[in-house]
């Protein structure tokens, strides 16, 4: 194990108690509790950790957070465990971590691909992919992309089932503030003081942000960690606030709802039993306040991106927070004072500060750091850095002197860039500030205020006061009383932030050999954002994707900025002018079992069942999925197929009797003094006439004249209906009757009830079915004489109450038993244990389609497709012809409908009875092979009819009856005879029995 | 215009990259011209490169209010596929396909089409039927469309979870292997060069405020924020912007307008080699050449013009995505956005006249427009040139929807029973 | 998720709710009267501004009532909800 080198001797966060052990590349290191990935790799001297995207360059460590382009690792706890892509920055450490770099090979060190920077690259700029892999024509497909397709991509995605669980969760508050920083937290306190329920969260594992790295600063007197620690367990002890650490705000989502994901498990060296791995918060918040910080902004010079190349402030950070020095000899370019803060605190820590090279023509600093040992240059252009798999030297030049510096470290500090990211996400409308040279929010499109940094308040004290100020505006506003005006606390630095800052590329970059990187991630250089403006690409969005900048996992934290800035430059526009790509969520990349949450396998999608699940089960039924509903599909016996079952079904059910689960259809309880009325202008049938006691088989149409669903309407009473639907329809139904009653027909005295869930309807269908059911029957005379086919009434069975319906989508003398479904089971074992003298058998879905088939009975949805109408299925004689109006008889008489050579349905036999033709197969006429006339809606094996039989919808179907089509199928025709569309008992004998 | 070839980057390469030319102009209005595209994404650039290369008609400008394809072109995933159902549908989106096949050599630009196939997922025994029946009437109208058993599915695509024990098992797929997936940045800019190098004027940053029409009622020319440009045809092939841009001359159209959402995850090496689509359970994942894995989202109830949507839409696709791939339970959503569909009662588009003499459209292509492109752009290109639609847009009317000849696939695809 | 005032209820999440398409269309009380053109105003042009909307909502999950409401659709945000045969508010002018 290599010594930890590079750890300070005290301060830091970390717990030097608690040693920790991690392997990166199958190398063993030590860290200590309260590292991340990138502070421990740091410690023990490890900068380089990754290969860029296209020129496979090594790469190093560049920042602190969210930022960081360069540190992606790939992190396995087990074989299933597996995770591409994550910031070595925002790993934290645990014993055991086991991390591996990504889009190398052989090994980092030796990366075979990168050929692509030493000799490729000059012929390899951006979009170059779109100039050429042309020729020959099928080669695209076959070699180039494959190839382009390989060397792209970063980590490798898991290949086993995530094992993990992931939970979500909802909340409301008056005040979310985003971001536990100086201003994050006093505006919580602010608001939680004026008794707002408030939530705090924040993306590190520890909250206060830039005050966890703060050296020699007091807030209100004191040491600022101990204001800190003071801060947050005053607001850990409120009952109105809720803190969450280890939590990044991701996405701000209308009207106020703010998506945010906290991790709760990966820091963790041994996993929790049972604990989910991340939790998906989804919060409504009354007001947000905003205090996201900033975002360091690199330089834009040749050879910016070797390992030991990394932010300024970053660099303090590792310094301050985790106490590890990010090298022995380190150079800083500047464009922002903020680097004399860092040279000052690295110096104080041992660290060789060899040169300040500012590209400015003087600091505004006041105090530049006591200069032994550390020259300054002012005017200073950055011409190149040199180094293989670590920066050694930088050579720099001022006036006309140029000089090369040995160094191991180079440190950025380009300026800070305000962290607009939720604000524009809200539709905040983003201002320029040419004073500042930033973007900052301007005016809000929810109720959210941003605070301290991310609105450019970069001063410690700045923040602080802001942060209450946007804390109480946010309570005042949730409706909370605030007290008297207060002030920020007294706050003294030692060394001030400062300002300045560069926009764009430094005055080196033009024409240098090396490449000046804008977007590290993603290998973009400046030479190829000007090659971009050159061909054309001059909105910034066309930069963007014409170059990738900022498209990269990153997602331009760091390189949007300078983008805009050579961008500005080529063109001779300013910034403004240029405007922004649009920030997008998520902030961070957003685990996708999170956002799915609980939502898997059963609860996917949770199955309806009905009374009589746990029987088919037993019963050894196969399902069908319906929509959401478990269907039994068919009850094989031991050795049958499902042919098999089908056809013993049937017979079965013709011979004797079968017993079948209806209870899915959909079934809504019309009742009002104008329910018929009701019913007259929604179905497309007459039903004044209809008798109480009786039923009738209903229509439905949608307003464009195209049938949307069936079913059997019975009349209860004069002012009651028992309105049934089809399974799938059951909702959408409801729904349109509900609409047409409330806005179109308010007059109408009519109230709709959804009693799908409360029946449990049992059909049974055969000869046998009244000997089976009688007995069990009370108060209710199910004669033929004096309970006719279509006949409804209320009675009971089994000493429950029971709506009885006398009706056949078999074509046999049938029955619907509907009772309670908490009575349902106890009922149906009844009928069973009955039935069992008669052979009744348990038949499914599938049968019920043979037997209906059999008869000429359609489906909806399976004979209609929503371009169907009543007559195109033979049902005009179910319309009301006497109506003025239903719904969509107007559309009836439109002239597609109206036409003539419409498909019909129609039946159609096979020459060869044992062929079955396929669903959805096409009719031809045999003298036009080419042109389909029609379509296979439904074909079985009857095995009651003995032969195959099929539905079909034909165009001009009815006229061809005796006429021979062809069913085209790959492997050429079948002929078929076009029959009328029913093939048993025409006359309808055996319903009424 | 600069032909793209290799030997060029190799050329240009030595030259240090300094020779290449804007790939279109930066065009500034003229007075007026023959025709004027209204809406600068893929559809309308290929218009414009079809009446200029197709028609002989190259005094043509195309005005768009933002930047070229930065709408729906620039947001969708980016399924390419012909096997529609109904003839008419089909012969509409295969006159695409056969132009998306010889496209990156017709534009010298390589929009990077890729034909890995495009495979739709049946859950249950209904969609086995509608699928079934889109392959025996694909076979018909000369589409390519093969049925898979869940196994030769998941041949097909490995990733494929196919246990029959799940909620909503793949009990097969309809495949057509010409389908894909194209760059569609590449689309827009493709057609801009081309179309700019036989005289078209792209002119971006201009946003038509007003339709002029003369005494007779015929369309001369549009109102912008950058002038009034005469002329005597129109084109409109706004998207979702259509009824806004149509609002100005009068003329309503059966159109609302949608946010449709779609996402990307980080950037992985291969792992899903073709198109997958399951309309059951609302999942659409492909995985770009960049290694995003690319995921259509549904869209959104009402309609907007924001551009974004609700974090449920996005959720709810992916709780279907990790339903069907758990291994991708542990990526990350990269990036989510949203686009504005413009949607007709039988979702299909109309590619036509309007009743304004001169003035065309192209528009309600709902979820499906990118796959269209070359076809759609070039049978508008056809229908202004000729003033009267090409037969494969001729069902493609305005008036279909007030007599009733729909075609209607989604409602073919519907559920009952 | 929008956040949504159902005028019965008071504001729930847009989960609740089931859009209805543009308000204030009636269904003509004689349809056999429509010539194809009228009929095809009513059955398939709705107003697809962008800007202010007037649209139905239905509470399905909630009271199970239509109701109306001005959404901007250049935002999304409401500028009222209100009841079936209130009168629609006032729009702004932008």
């Amino acid at each position: 194990m290599t010594t930890t080198l590079f750890r300070t001797g005290s301060g830091g966060l970390i717990d030097r108690s608690r040693p920790l052990r991690f392997t990166f590349d199958g190398k063993s290191y030590s860290g200590l509790q309260g590292d991340t990935l990138a502070s421990a790799l740091l410690a023990n001297g490890v900068h380089l950790v990754g290969r860029s995207f296209k020129y496979h360059r090594p790469r190093g460590i560049m920042g602190i957070g969210a930022d960081e382009p360069n540190a992606l690792v790939g992190v396995r706890r087990d074989d299933a465990r597996y995770t591409p892509n994550l910031l070595a920055t925002q790993v934290e450490l645990y014993d055991g971590l086991d991390a591996v770099s990504q889009n190398r090979h052989p090994s980092l060190e030796n990366d075979r691909m990168a050929v692509n920077d030493r000799l490729l690259s000059r012929f390899i700029p951006a979009g170059f992919y779109y100039k050429t892999f042309m020729w020959p024509h099928k080669a695209w497909d076959r070699l180039y992309e494959p190839r382009i397709r390989a060397a792209a991509g970063l980590g490798v995605a898991p290949d086993k089932p995530d094992p993990d669980s992931y939970t979500q969760r909802y909340a409301h508050c008056d005040v979310l503030v985003i971001g536990a920083g100086p201003a994050g937290i006093t505006a919580a306190m602010e608001a939680a003081t004026a008794d707002a329920r408030v939530i705090l969260c924040d993306d590190r594992a520890a909250m206060g942000g830039s005050l966890l790295s703060a050296a020699s600063v007091t807030i209100a007197g004191k040491d600022s960690s101990v204001w800190l620690d003071e801060s947050l367990a005053a607001l850990a002890r409120m009952p109105n606030v809720t803190l969450l650490s280890r939590t990044i705000a991701f996405g701000y989502y209308p009207h106020n709802w703010i998506g945010l994901t906290e991790r709760l498990t990966d820091h963790l060296a041994v996993m929790p039993a049972g604990r989910p791995r991340e939790r998906l918060w989804q919060v409504r918040a009354k007001e947000v306040v905003i205090a996201a910080g900033a975002i360091e902004r690199p330089l834009v010079f040749p050879g910016n991106d070797r390992p030991g190349i990394m932010l300024a402030d970053a660099a303090r950070t590792y310094l301050q927070q985790y106490g590890v020095s990010v090298g022995r000899r380190v150079a800083i370019v500047a464009a922002h004072d903020s680097a004399y803060r860092a040279a000052h605190e690295l110096r104080a820590a041992g660290i060789a500060v060899v040169v300040i090279a500012d590209i400015r023509s003087r600091p505004a600093v006041a105090n530049p750091p006591d200069c032994a040992g550390t020259r300054i240059l002012s005017d200073a252009s950055i011409e190149g850095t040199t180094g293989k798999l670590r920066v050694t030297s930088i050579t720099l030049s001022a006036g006309s002197k140029r000089e090369t510096f040995a160094c191991d470290t180079v440190l950025m500090a380009g300026g800070f860039t305000p962290s607009v990211h939720l604000f524009s996400q809200s539709r905040g409308k983003l201002a320029w500030d040419p004073e500042l040279q930033a973007y900052l929010p301007g005016q809000s499109a929810e109720a959210e205020r941003s605070a301290g940094a991310c609105r450019g308040r970069f001063a410690l004290e700045e923040a602080l006061a802001d942060g209450m100020e946007a804390g109480r505006a946010a309570a005042r506003s949730a409706g909370f009383a605030t007290g008297v005006e207060v002030h920020g606390p007294a706050v003294t630095v030692s060394h001030p932030i400062g300002e300045g800052g560069h926009i764009g590329a430094t005055s080196s970059s033009k024409g240098a050999k090396d490449k000046a990187f804008v977007d590290w991630q993603n290998d973009v250089t400046a030479n190829d954002i000007l090659l971009a403006a050159r061909e054309g690409f001059i909105s910034i969005e066309h930069v963007k994707r014409y170059t990738t900048t900022g498209m990269a996992t990153d997602q331009g934290k760091l390189s949007n900025i300078n983008a805009l800035g050579i961008v500005s430059e080529a063109t001779g526009r300013t910034i403004p002018e240029i405007g922004l790509t649009t920030f997008r969520a998520p902030y961070t990349p957003i685990t996708f079992g999170s956002l799915a949450g609980r939502a898997r396998g059963d609860l996917f999608d949770p199955a309806r069942v009905t009374a009589f699940n746990d029987w088919a089960i037993e019963q050894g039924a196969v399902f069908e999925n319906v929509r959401n509903w478990k269907r039994a599909h068919y009850f094989p016996r031991p050795g049958e197929d499902m042919h098999a079952a089908v056809a013993r079904e049937c017979l079965q059910v013709r011979k004797s009797v079968g017993i079948f689960d209806a209870s899915t259809l959909g079934k809504i309880e019309v009742v009002g003094p104008d329910a018929a009325e009701f019913l007259n202008r929604f179905y497309v049938n007459a039903w004044t006439k209809l008798g109480v006691g009786k039923c009738r088989y209903g229509v439905l149409l949608r307003e464009d004249g195209f049938i949307l669903d069936d079913g059997v309407v019975g009349r209860l009473a004069p002012d009651r209906f028992h309105v049934t639907t089809t399974t799938g329809g059951a909702a959408r139904v409801l729904n349109m009757m509900e609409d047409y009653l409330q806005t179109e027909w308010p007059d109408l005295r009519v109230w709709l009830t959804s009693t799908t869930e409360q029946w449990s309807v049992i059909a049974v269908q055969g000869p046998n079915a009244r000997e089976v059911l009688s007995p069990l029957i009370e108060g209710l005379d199910v004669s033929a004489e004096a309970f006719p086919h279509m006949s409804i009434a209320d009675a009971q069975m089994c000493g429950v109450p029971m709506r009885l319906m006398r009706v056949s989508f078999t074509g046999e003398l049938g029955f619907e038993v509907n009772v309670p479904s908490g009575y349902g089971a106890m009922v149906w074992q009844a009928i069973w244990e009955r039935g069992k003298l008669y052979d009744m058998v348990p038949y499914g879905t599938e049968t019920m389609h043979v037997l209906r088939a059999e008869k000429g009975f359609i489906i909806v949805g399976q004979e209609t497709d929503g371009t169907v109408t009543p007559d195109d299925v033979g049902l005009a004689w179910a319309i009301g012809k006497a109506k003025p109006d239903f719904v969509g008889k107007r559309s009836l008489a439109r002239p597609a409908l109206a036409a003539s050579n419409r498909k019909q349905l129609v039946g159609l036999l096979t020459r060869n009875p044992q062929i079955a033709l396929e669903e959805g197969a096409q009719i031809v006429s045999p003298s036009a092979p080419g042109t389909s006339i029609g379509h296979v809606t439904s074909s079985y094996h009857s095995s009651v009819l003995k032969k195959s039989i099929a539905l079909a919808l034909v165009r001009g179907g009815r006229a061809r009856i005796g006429q021979i089509l062809h069913v085209s199928m790959p492997g050429g025709s079948i002929p078929v005879g076009v029959v009328a569309p029913v093939f048993f008992d025409p006359e309808g004998k055996r319903i009424n029995v | 215009m600069q032909r793209f070839s290799a030997l060029a980057l190799l050329r240009h390469g030595l030259g240090r990259h300094q020779g290449w030319k804007p790939q279109w102009r930066n065009a500034a209005p003229k007075p007026s011209y023959d025709a004027i595209i209204v809406g600068g994404g893929g559809h309308g650039l290929g218009a414009a490169y079809y009446l200029a290369k197709v028609y002989g008609i190259r005094n043509v400008a195309v005005v768009e209010k933002g930047w070229i394809g930065g709408g729906n072109t620039g947001r969708n995933t980016t399924i390419i596929r012909s096997n529609y159902l109904f003839e008419e549908s089909a012969a509409l989106y295969d006159h695409a396909l056969k132009l998306w096949e010889g496209l990156s050599q017709e534009l010298n630009y390589n929009v990077m089409f890729s034909q890995r196939g495009v495979m739709m997922l049946a859950h249950n025994i209904h969609d086995i039927q509608v699928f079934k029946r889109h392959v025996h009437a694909n076979r018909i109208n000369g589409v390519d469309n093969e049925w898979l058993t869940a196994e030769q599915a998941k041949d097909y695509c490995p990733p494929l979870n196919i246990d029959p024990n799940v909620r909503y098992p793949v009990l097969g797929a309809a495949l057509q292997r010409r389908g894909g997936t194209a760059r569609h940045d590449a689309v827009a800019w493709g057609y801009a060069r081309a179309a700019d190098a036989l005289g078209v004027d792209i002119i971006e940053n201009c946003e038509v405020a007003g339709i002029r029409r003369d005494m007779a009622g015929a369309v001369a020319g549009v109102e912008t924020s950058r002038g009034f440009i005469a002329s005597k045809r129109v084109g409109v092939s706004a998207a979702g912007h259509t009824s806004v841009v149509l609002d100005m001359a009068h003329v309503r159209l059966p159109l609302e307008s949608f946010p449709l959402q779609a996402l990307v995850s980080e950037p992985v090496k291969p792992v899903f080699p073709c198109v997958v689509m399951s309309n059951t359970i609302h999942a659409y994942l492909s995985q770009s050449d960049k290694g995003e894995l690319v995921i259509g989202a549904g869209t959104d109830v009402y309609t907007s013009y924001t551009q974004r949507g609700g974090l449920h839409i996005a959720t709810h696709t992916l709780e279907a995505i990790c339903e069907l791939f758990p291994r991708f339970r542990r990526m990350r959503m990269l990036r989510n956005w949203g686009g504005i569909v413009d949607v007709t009662p039988d979702r299909s588009p109309i590619i036509a006249k309007t009743p304004v003499t001169g003035l065309y459209v192209n528009c309600g292509w709902g979820t499906g427009g990118f796959k269209a492109t070359p076809g759609a752009a070039h049978l508008f290109a056809h229908t202004i040139a000729r003033d009267e639609p090409h037969p494969i847009n001729a069902p493609f009317t305005i008036e279909r929807f007030r007599d009733g000849y729909l075609i209607d696939e989604a409602a073919a695809a519907a559920v009952a029973h | 998720m929008l956040i949504i005032r159902c005028p019965y209820c008071g504001e729930r999440p847009e989960l609740e709710f089931a859009y209805g398409g543009q308000a204030h269309i009636a269904r003509p009380l004689q349809p056999s009267d429509q010539n194809d053109e009228d009929w095809n105003v009513y059955l398939n042009l709705r107003a697809n501004p962008k800007g202010w909307h007037s649209e139905r909502w239905r509470h399905i999950h909630g009271c199970a009532r239509f109701f109306n409401a001005v959404r901007d659709t250049r935002t999304d945000h409401f500028l009222a909800t209100y009841k079936m045969g209130e009168p629609a508010p006032e729009v702004p002018s932008t």
